[in-house]
């Protein structure tokens, strides 16, 4: 561990690529995320690696596709019209097992939108945008010490499932600064081995990495074992922050950028005596059924706050299921909700009021 | 105590770079800090702003919406952010290129003729760094030997030529605001 250091969001993720032991970067030009591609353009090669910027989003995640089944450590980042492009190959990624970690700066949508902060590709991300009965873990980070420690997590996490990892983030967190710690590189002689990688097939039977299975029998048995797989990292990789204070009685549910924007309601609200919780969703799939049984018997009612028309507020109904009113408060296209603005929210749920209506 | 600070001009009179400094010497002081560009489909001397938050505590928010200091550094500036600063909150015009009196009786009003002090040092380039001493002597957030500190840091290698004239536009705007309270 070093001492702190003024990083901008988007260079951070591409330092802690490197430190994850990334040497492989595949993209194409968007904003707000060009300054990954810009960092790591100059970084790769000094470090061994290899920047390469495709001739589109479709062409990048496929050599993605190659980079990983040989077995690298390998990263594609975009904003949401390009990873659109990109569903097609993270479907392939994830039926041919192959690990690899995807960054989403999302922008505004639909279409090409804006290029401001949102938070409108969550179904996208934790629904598995392309075709199949896929998943991919989707990490959320809220600072740039987290969005660090999240992105080189999401290569270990990517090569213990042999699946795609997403980070998402927006323009905020793409474009802040914040002081980071950067945590000591991974020696690269410590990565996970991969026998399975097609890595030329000299004194061993040939690997062979596909997603095609005509039979339909084997393809329902390859189905059957990516649901376990699923179902492990369910059991295994949820992550979230709890903000429980003695009274709350209101909770906020909010992810990223949203949430630091929700603590800002908070510290105010208390200020006037009025004690909120927090669940705040740092892996969005899985995503955390837990903090809602901690909370739920004194809770009186959850606030989803997002930068988008309601979407994550569908997995926390899921989670609450009925027990308790879940009310929902959003703006869109690239407009960050302000403090006064989800000040009122809570006030009108505070009053058994709807901020929705 | 949380300070939210937001400093506006037109894009090549170094906001960002001000605020840059500004937040590397609060992160210097063991400070907590964010710092945020405005981003958008901008255009070579369009507006530009930036928001730096100095706390003892985890900034929430990097978004500062009510400033509780607010520095304009050029007239279309004062009017967009003059009503956003909150009560009591210091207000630090550039009044070489602000020829109008803020409105605001609620506020602290620091005045400074960045342009011509940073002309009379030799390079109009400096004003900025003029501000930036003023706000910190008046506003206390970080001391001006951080920002001193922060130069050499945030200023590219082969820029560090330009340290000494930085100091000195830094130690013209302190002296100003020490004199002017």
């Amino acid at each position: 561990m070093g001492e702190r250091i003024l990083m901008k969001g988007n260079e951070a993720i591409g330092e802690a690529a490197i430190r994850a032991g990334c040497r492989y970067f595949f993209g194409y030009p968007i904003t707000p995320q060009n300054e990954i591609p810009e960092y790591l353009s100059r970084r790769l090669p000094e470090v061994g690696g290899v920047f390469l910027q495709a001739e589109s989003e479709v062409a990048a995640i496929n050599m993605v596709y190659g980079a990983a089944g040989a077995g690298a450590r390998v990263m594609t980042s975009s904003s949401s019209p390009g990873i659109s492009l990109k569903q097609e190959g993270l479907s392939y990624l994830a039926g041919a097992e192959l690990p690899c970690v995807v960054v989403n700066i999302i922008r505004g949508g639909p279409g090409l939108g804006g290029i401001q902060p949102a938070q409108s590709d969550y179904f996208q991300a934790t629904r598995g945008g392309g075709h199949g009965d896929y998943r991919t873990p989707v990490f959320g980070p809220a600072s740039i010490q987290e969005m660090v420690e999240l992105v080189m997590e999401a290569f270990e996490v990517a090569d213990r499932y042999r699946n795609p990892v997403m980070v998402v983030g927006d323009g905020i967190l793409g474009q802040m600064m914040e002081p980071v710690v950067l945590p000591d590189p991974k020696p690269l002689d410590s990565l996970p081995a991969k026998p399975w990688a097609t890595t030329g097939n000299q004194g061993r039977p040939p690997n062979v990495i596909n997603s095609l299975f005509l039979d339909a029998n084997l393809c329902s048995r390859h189905n059957e074992h990516l649901q376990e797989k699923y179902r492990e990292i369910c059991r295994r990789e949820v992550r979230y922050e709890l903000v429980d204070p003695e009274g709350a009685e209101i909770y906020f549910v909010a992810y990223g950028t949203t949430s630091r924007v929700v603590r800002s309601v908070m510290n105010r609200a208390r200020e006037e005596g009025i004690i909120t919780g927090l669940i705040r969703p740092i892996t969005l799939w899985p995503f955390p059924q837990e903090p809602f049984e901690r909370v739920v018997e004194r809770a009186k009612a959850f606030l989803c706050v997002e930068m988008s028309a309601g979407q994550m507020v569908e997995d926390v109904r899921l989670a609450v299921n009925g027990r308790r009113p879940v009310h929902f408060y959003g703006r869109t296209g690239g407009v960050v909700p302000s403090p006064a603005e989800i000040a009122d929210a809570l006030r009108k749920v505070l009053e058994g009021r709807d901020p929705g209506a | 105590m949380t300070h939210e600070i937001l400093m506006a001009g037109f894009g090549g009179q170094g906001i960002m770079f001000m605020g840059t400094l500004l937040a590397h010497a609060g992160m210097m002081e063991d400070k907590e800090v964010t710092w945020m560009p405005s981003y958008g489909p901008e255009m070579r001397g369009g507006t530009a702003n930036c928001s730096v938050v100095i706390s003892h505590e985890p900034v929430a928010s990097p978004l500062v919406s009510e400033p509780t200091a607010l520095i304009v550094m050029n007239r279309p500036s004062l009017e967009r952010f003059e009503g956003t600063l909150r009560p009591g909150g210091l207000l630090v015009v550039n009044t070489s290129l602000v020829d109008r009196r803020p409105e605001r009786q609620d506020v602290r009003l620091l005045e400074v003729p960045a342009n011509e002090m940073a002309d009379r040092l030799g390079s109009l380039r400096v004003a900025n760094m003029v501000v930036l001493g003023a706000f910190v002597q008046a506003s206390r957030v970080v001391t001006l030997h951080s920002i001193k500190q922060a130069l050499p840091e945030v200023l590219p290698q082969h820029r560090h030529g330009l340290i000494e004239v930085n100091v000195k536009a830094l130690e013209a705007g302190a002296a100003l605001a020490s004199g002017g309270q």
